[in-house]
C-alpha cells in the first residue's frame, strides 16, 4: 500500500492505495465520485476522462499512485454555487447528451481541448474529440456546445486577462 | 428550470423546451448501475467458455473457494435446481414453408443461464465466482479449471445447413431453426412474365450495439420474506420481473425491478439475460446481496449482437421500371441460442420488402438458422434496416438496369399521399404517408441536379486519371414500421405478450402533476416529452410535472421501451389519461360553477364558461377541491387521479428520404461522407429537440454501419473483433455533420399522430451511404459493393474491376444486378 495526497474538486484528499488501483477506481469507489465512468477495458472510451493539473487524462490509463500530488477535477468539480459551468450549459443548451453515460469524460475532454488553446472549427474539435466515443448523439451538438462554449470561456478569460 | 424561447398560448407541445433529465446527467449525479452500492454486497464474477463448441467434461471451482475474498463458486450443475425454467424466448417462431400453415413446433433450445454440460459459443457462462470484491472475484476466475471435449464448430449459415454439419442441438436433428414466409397476390406468375426481373445478394453483418454503458445487475434479497429487489441496466423492467417471475418460480409480487439510469441500450438492453437470473438465483442461496458489472470485452461476447442476415432480394419490374412484384428470401444467422426474440427479428422487416413502393404482389421468406456464435436479437432498427438495405440496394439496380435515373425510378414508384390507413402489397395498412414530399424535400435540400452535374464533370476525368476522388451520390426512401404493437397482430405472429402501455396522472392537491409511465427511458428525454403532453393536457407548466418511470414499484403496469414505440404507445396511453382527468375535473367544474358540462369549454388551459370568460377553473383549482371532497357533485370519488392503457389498433409507419454524399480516393478506397440530407417524416413532433437529437444518433449509427462495424469470427468461433481497438466505432473524427428537415404527416393510428423516431436513422443511413459508394465507384468499373464499404474492401474493388490482380474476386466476382 501506498500513501498519496492530492487535490479532488479542490479538497485535499490522503489515503493508502493498492499501487495497480487505476485512478478512476481511487475516484469512483474511495471518495465515491461516482461521476466519472468506465465504458470499456481498452482505453478506448474516453468516459472516464478528467482533468489532472489542467490536462484531460483518461483517468484509466493512470494509476493512483501517479496522481500523487496532482489537482484533479472531476464532473462533480464543475457547477458551482448552484450554477452549471458554461460547458455543462452548453451541453444542455444544445442538447448534446442523450443517456449521459459518456457525458462526464465528454465534457472534461471538451475542457481540455478548450483549454490547450487547440482551434475550434468542426473539424479540429472532432479531431480532439476522437478518444471519447458517444453512441447516442451522433456528435454534431457535442461539437458545438464545445464550440459554444469556447466561445463563451475564451472571451471572459480575454476580459480578465485584459483587466 | 425548463426554459422556452417563445411559448404560444401555454402549448408546449412542439416547442424546444430543453431536457429536465440532464441536470443530474451533466453533474455526475445521474445513479448509474455501477453507482449503486448496498451494505454487505458481494461481487460475482464469470467464467466463460473460450471455446465455441464443446462438451463439458470437468468444471472444478474447489481451488477458487480458497483464494482470498471468495465466499462461494457455483457450476452450472451447482446451481441447475435453481430454474424453474430455461431463460424465455418471448416469440418462438415455428415452419411455416409457403403456402402452408404451421407444420412443425417450434425449434427453440432450452438455455441455462450457466452451461449444465455443453457450450456453444465462445463466451458462454460455466461457472460462477462470488467474493467480497471486484478485483478478488475476478482473480478467483482464473483459479477455475474446466476441460472442454471439443467438438466441431460451424460459423456460417449455409454450412449450419448442409448434410453433415455439426449439430448445435442434437434434438432438433438440424441447426435450421424455422423457415417462414408468406406472399400475397400473384408473385410467382408475374416474376415468370416480367420484361425485367433484377436479382441481387446482399450480406448484413454481424453488429455489435456498443451501448457506452456496459450491462449490470445488483439484487438485493430481503430473505427472511423471500422478496428481491432487482437493479438492472435494462431498457424492460417490466417484462424482466414477469419474465425472473417465471425462469426463479418466484412470486412476482415479491420481485422489484428498477432499471436506474441507463446509459444507452440501442436493443441490447431488452433482453432477459443470464447474469440477472444468476444473480438473484445467488442472492437467494447466499442471502445477501450481490453485483456483477460487465467488462466490455465481456459485452462483446455476452451481450446479443445484431443482424447477420444473407439476403436474397428480387423484384420485377417493367421495361420503364414500373414496380410490379418483389421477393426475398433471407437466410439469418441467429447464433447459439434463441434470446429473447432472436426468432422475430425479421419478421419486424418481413412486410417492409417493398418499401414505399407501389407494386403488386409480394413474397418473404426467412430460414434462421443456429451457428456457434453469440445470440442475436434486437439491434436499432430491428429487421427494418435489412428490409430497408435490400430494397433501396435493388432500386438502384433496377434503375441501372432500365437506364434511369437513381431518383426518377425512386419518383416513378412511391405511393401517392394518403391520410388514412392504406392496404399495401404485403398486407399491412400504412398508417399515413406523404413520401413524395419528403423525397422531394431532400433532392432539393442536397442540391441534386446540381450534384449530378459535378459528378458528370468530375468521375470521368478522375475515372481515366486513375487518381483523384470519385463523387457518389445514394438515396434511401425508408418506410418502417413502428409503435409495437397492436396485441392481436402479435397474437396472430405467436409473440408471447401483448403491446400495449400504460399511464398514470395524479393531480396533486398543490397544483402539481405526477406522471407514472410504463416506457423505460435510456436516453430518449421521455421525462421532458411526457411533461409536455400533460402540461398541454391538463394546462400546467411542464416544470408542474414530475415523471416516473424504471421502478416497477412505482410503475406496476408497463412494456417498457423499444422499437420506437414509446411517445406512440406510452405517450398516447398518457394522453388517454389525461382525457380522463379533464373528463373529470370537467363534472366537479361544471358542479362549482353551477352550469352544466355543455356549457363548459376548455380553453387556454382552463375551462371557461361559454360566453363568461371570467367564469373559469383550472386543473390545479379542482385538484384542490377533489382532495378536500368538500363539495363535489353526485357519487364523485374524491381524488384526480387516472390510469389509461393504450393498445394500438395498428402500427405506426415513420417514413423519409436520407440522401448521402460521398467522396470515394481511388488511391486507398477511403470513403468521405461530405454530405447528409435527412427529411424524415415522424408525424406530430412533441419537442423538435429531441427528435432531431435521435435523427442525428441513428444516422451516426447507420453510417457507422455501412462503413466501418463488422463482428468477425474466425473458423474455430473465436470472436477476432473481441473489443473496442478491433471493433470499430466511430468517433466524432470519422463522422459528417447532418443536415435535417422533416415532413409532418400526422399518424391515423392514434390521437396524437405521432409515429417514433428512434430507430429512422439507423434504417436509413446505411443503404444512403452504400449507394453513394457504389454510384461513385461504377464510374471505374465496379459492379458491385456490399456491407461495410471500408477502405480495404473498396480499394480491392477497385483493384478487380482494374485487373490489377488485388481484388477478392471470390467475393466480389457475385456481384453485379443480373
Amino acid at each position: 500500500m501506498r500513501r498519496i495526497t492530492c487535490a479532488v474538486n479542490g479538497v485535499q484528499r490522503e489515503a493508502e492505495v493498492e499501487p495497480r488501483q487505476l485512478l478512476v477506481y481511487f475516484l469512483r469507489e474511495t471518495l465515491g465520485l461516482t461521476g466519472t465512468n468506465v465504458g470499456c477495458d481498452t482505453s478506448s472510451c474516453g468516459a472516464c476522462t478528467v482533468m489532472v493539473d489542467g490536462e484531460s487524462v483518461k483517468s484509466c490509463t493512470m494509476l493512483t499512485v501517479q496522481a500523487d500530488g496532482t489537482e484533479i477535477t472531476t464532473i462533480e468539480g464543475l457547477a458551482s454555487n448552484g450554477e452549471l459551468h458554461p460547458l455543462q450549459e452548453a451541453f444542455r443548451q444544445h442538447h448534446g447528451l442523450q443517456c449521459g453515460y459518456c457525458t462526464p469524460g465528454m465534457i472534461m475532454a471538451g475542457l481540455g481541448l478548450i483549454q490547450s488553446g487547440a482551434g475550434m472549427s468542426d473539424e479540429e474539435v472532432r479531431l480532439g474529440l476522437e478518444g471519447n466515443l458517444c453512441r447516442c448523439t451522433g456528435y454534431q451538438n457535442i461539437v458545438t456546445a464545445i464550440q459554444d462554449a469556447a466561445g463563451q470561456l475564451r472571451q471572459s478569460a480575454n476580459l480578465q486577462g485584459g483587466s | 428550470m425548463t426554459q422556452v424561447a417563445e411559448q404560444e398560448a401555454k402549448r408546449w407541445v412542439g416547442g424546444g423546451v430543453l431536457r429536465k433529465e440532464d441536470p443530474e446527467l451533466l453533474t455526475g449525479q445521474a445513479r448509474f448501475i455501477d453507482d449503486i452500492t448496498v451494505p454487505g454486497m458481494m461481487w460475482i464474477s464469470l467464467v466463460r467458455t473460450p471455446v465455441a463448441h464443446a462438451n463439458l467434461t470437468r468444471v472444478d471451482v474447489s481451488a477458487a473457494l480458497k483464494m482470498p475474498g471468495v465466499v462461494a463458486a457455483f457450476t452450472g450443475q451447482d446451481l441447475a435446481s435453481e430454474w424453474a425454467s430455461a431463460m424465455p424466448c418471448a416469440w418462438p417462431i415455428a415452419d411455416r414453408v409457403l403456402p402452408e400453415e404451421n407444420t412443425a413446433d417450434p425449434r427453440i433450445a432450452d438455455h441455462w443461464p450457466v452451461a449444465k454440460d455443453k457450450v456453444r459459443y465462445s463466451g458462454e457462462i460455466v461457472a460462477v465466482v462470488v467474493a467480497d470484491s471486484r478485483e478478488h472475484a475476478v482473480d478467483a476466475v482464473e483459479a477455475v479449471e474446466v476441460d472442454y471435449d471439443e467438438l466441431p464448430v460451424v460459423t456460417r449459415p449455409e454450412e449450419a445447413l448442409a448434410d453433415g454439419a455439426p449439430l448445435l442441438h442434437d434434438e432438433f436433428g438440424t441447426n435450421r431453426m424455422y423457415t417462414w414466409g408468406f406472399s400475397a397476390g400473384e408473385v410467382d406468375r408475374i416474376f415468370a412474365e416480367a420484361p425485367v426481373v433484377v436479382k441481387q445478394r446482399y450480406y448484413h453483418p454481424r453488429l455489435i450495439p456498443n451501448a457506452i454503458e456496459p450491462r449490470g445487475v445488483l439484487v438485493a434479497p430481503v430473505s427472511s420474506q423471500g422478496e428481491f429487489t432487482i437493479y438492472s441496466a435494462t431498457q424492460i423492467p417490466h417484462i424482466l420481473k414477469t419474465l425472473m417471475s417465471l425462469v426463479m418460480g418466484i412470486h412476482e409480487g415479491k420481485i422489484r425491478v428498477i432499471a436506474p439510469d441507463v446509459g444507452g441500450g440501442f436493443g441490447s438492453k431488452l433482453n432477459f439475460y443470464a447474469e440477472e437470473a444468476i444473480a438473484v438465483a445467488v442472492a437467494k442461496r447466499l442471502g445477501v446481496p450481490v453485483k456483477w458489472i460487465e467488462e466490455r470485452s465481456e459485452n462483446y461476447l455476452a451481450t446479443i449482437h445484431g443482424r447477420d442476415v444473407i439476403q436474397d432480394m428480387e423484384v420485377a419490374a417493367t421495361e420503364e421500371g414500373k414496380l410490379l412484384a418483389t421477393r426475398v428470401k433471407l437466410l439469418a444467422d441467429f447464433g447459439a441460442y434463441s434470446q429473447l426474440v432472436t426468432p422475430g427479428i425479421p419478421l419486424l422487416g418481413a412486410w417492409l420488402y417493398h418499401g414505399p413502393y407501389d407494386c403488386q404482389a409480394y413474397g418473404f421468406e426467412c430460414t434462421g438458422v443456429y451457428t456457434n456464435k453469440t445470440p442475436t436479437d434486437a439491434y436499432r432498427g430491428a429487421g427494418r434496416p435489412e428490409a430497408t438495405y435490400a430494397v433501396e440496394r435493388i432500386m438502384d439496380a433496377l434503375a441501372k438496369r432500365v437506364g434511369k435515373d437513381t431518383a426518377e425510378i425512386r419518383e416513378m414508384n412511391l405511393i401517392q399521399p394518403f391520410t388514412e390507413a392504406k392496404t399495401v402489397a404485403s398486407g399491412l395498412a400504412f398508417d399515413s404517408g406523404d413520401y413524395p414530399a419528403s423525397f422531394n424535400k431532400a433532392k432539393q435540400l442536397a442540391g441534386y441536379d446540381e450534384l449530378r452535374r459535378e459528378q458528370a464533370e468530375r468521375n470521368p476525368a478522375a475515372a481515366a486519371d486513375g487518381r483523384g476522388k470519385l463523387l457518389g451520390i445514394g438515396f434511401s426512401t425508408y418506410i418502417e414500421m413502428c409503435g409495437l404493437a397492436p396485441s392481436q397482430v402479435l397474437a396472430a405472429l405467436k409473440y408471447g405478450a401483448g403491446g400495449w402501455d400504460a399511464a398514470t396522472i395524479r393531480c396533486h392537491p398543490t397544483g402539481k402533476v405526477t406522471v407514472i409511465t410504463g416506457t423505460s427511458p435510456h436516453g430518449q428525454g421521455h421525462v421532458t416529452s411526457w411533461s409536455q403532453i400533460t402540461a398541454d393536457a391538463l394546462g400546467v407548466t411542464p416544470d408542474d410535472v414530475e415523471v416516473l418511470h424504471g421502478d416497477t414499484a412505482v410503475s406496476s403496469w408497463g412494456m417498457d421501451t423499444y422499437g420506437s414505440r414509446s411517445l406512440s404507445v406510452g405517450g398516447t396511453a398518457l394522453f388517454k389519461a389525461a382525457e380522463k382527468i379533464r373528463a373529470k375535473a370537467k363534472r366537479i367544474a361544471a358542479h362549482e360553477l353551477e352550469v352544466s358540462e355543455d356549457d363548459l369549454e376548455w380553453a387556454d388551459g382552463k375551462f371557461q364558461v361559454a360566453g363568461a370568460p371570467d367564469k373559469t377553473k383550472t386543473i390545479p383549482e379542482i385538484a384542490f377541491s377533489a382532495w378536500t371532497a368538500h363539495a363535489l357533485p353526485g357519487d364523485e370519488e374524491p381524488g384526480l387521479s387516472a390510469t389509461a392503457v393504450w393498445d394500438p389498433p395498428n402500427f405506426t409507419f415513420p417514413a423519409g428520404t436520407h440522401i448521402a454524399v460521398v467522396e470515394v480516393d481511388q488511391e486507398t478506397g477511403s470513403v468521405e461522407v461530405v454530405k447528409y440530407v435527412a427529411v424524415d417524416d415522424c408525424g406530430t413532433i412533441i419537442n423538435p429537440m429531441i427528435v432531431d437529437g435521435q435523427v442525428h444518433g441513428g444516422v451516426a449509427q447507420g453510417i457507422a454501419e455501412a462503413l466501418y462495424e463488422e463482428a468477425v469470427y474466425d473458423d474455430n468461433g473465436v470472436l477476432v473483433t473481441g473489443n473496442m481497438t478491433t471493433y470499430r466505432v466511430p468517433s466524432a473524427a470519422e463522422l459528417p455533420s447532418f443536415t435535417l428537415d422533416r415532413t409532418v404527416t400526422p399518424s391515423s393510428t392514434n390521437p396524437m399522430g405521432v409515429k417514433g423516431i428512434g430507430e429512422a436513422g439507423t434504417i436509413a443511413a446505411p443503404a444512403a451511404v452504400v449507394n453513394a459508394v457504389a454510384d461513385a465507384v461504377q464510374a471505374v468499373g465496379v459492379g458491385f459493393v456490399d456491407l461495410p464499404v471500408s477502405a480495404e474492401r473498396v480499394w480491392r474493388a477497385i483493384q478487380a474491376a482494374r485487373g490489377d490482380g488485388h481484388g477478392d474476386v471470390d467475393q466480389l466476382s457475385e456481384g453485379g444486378a443480373q
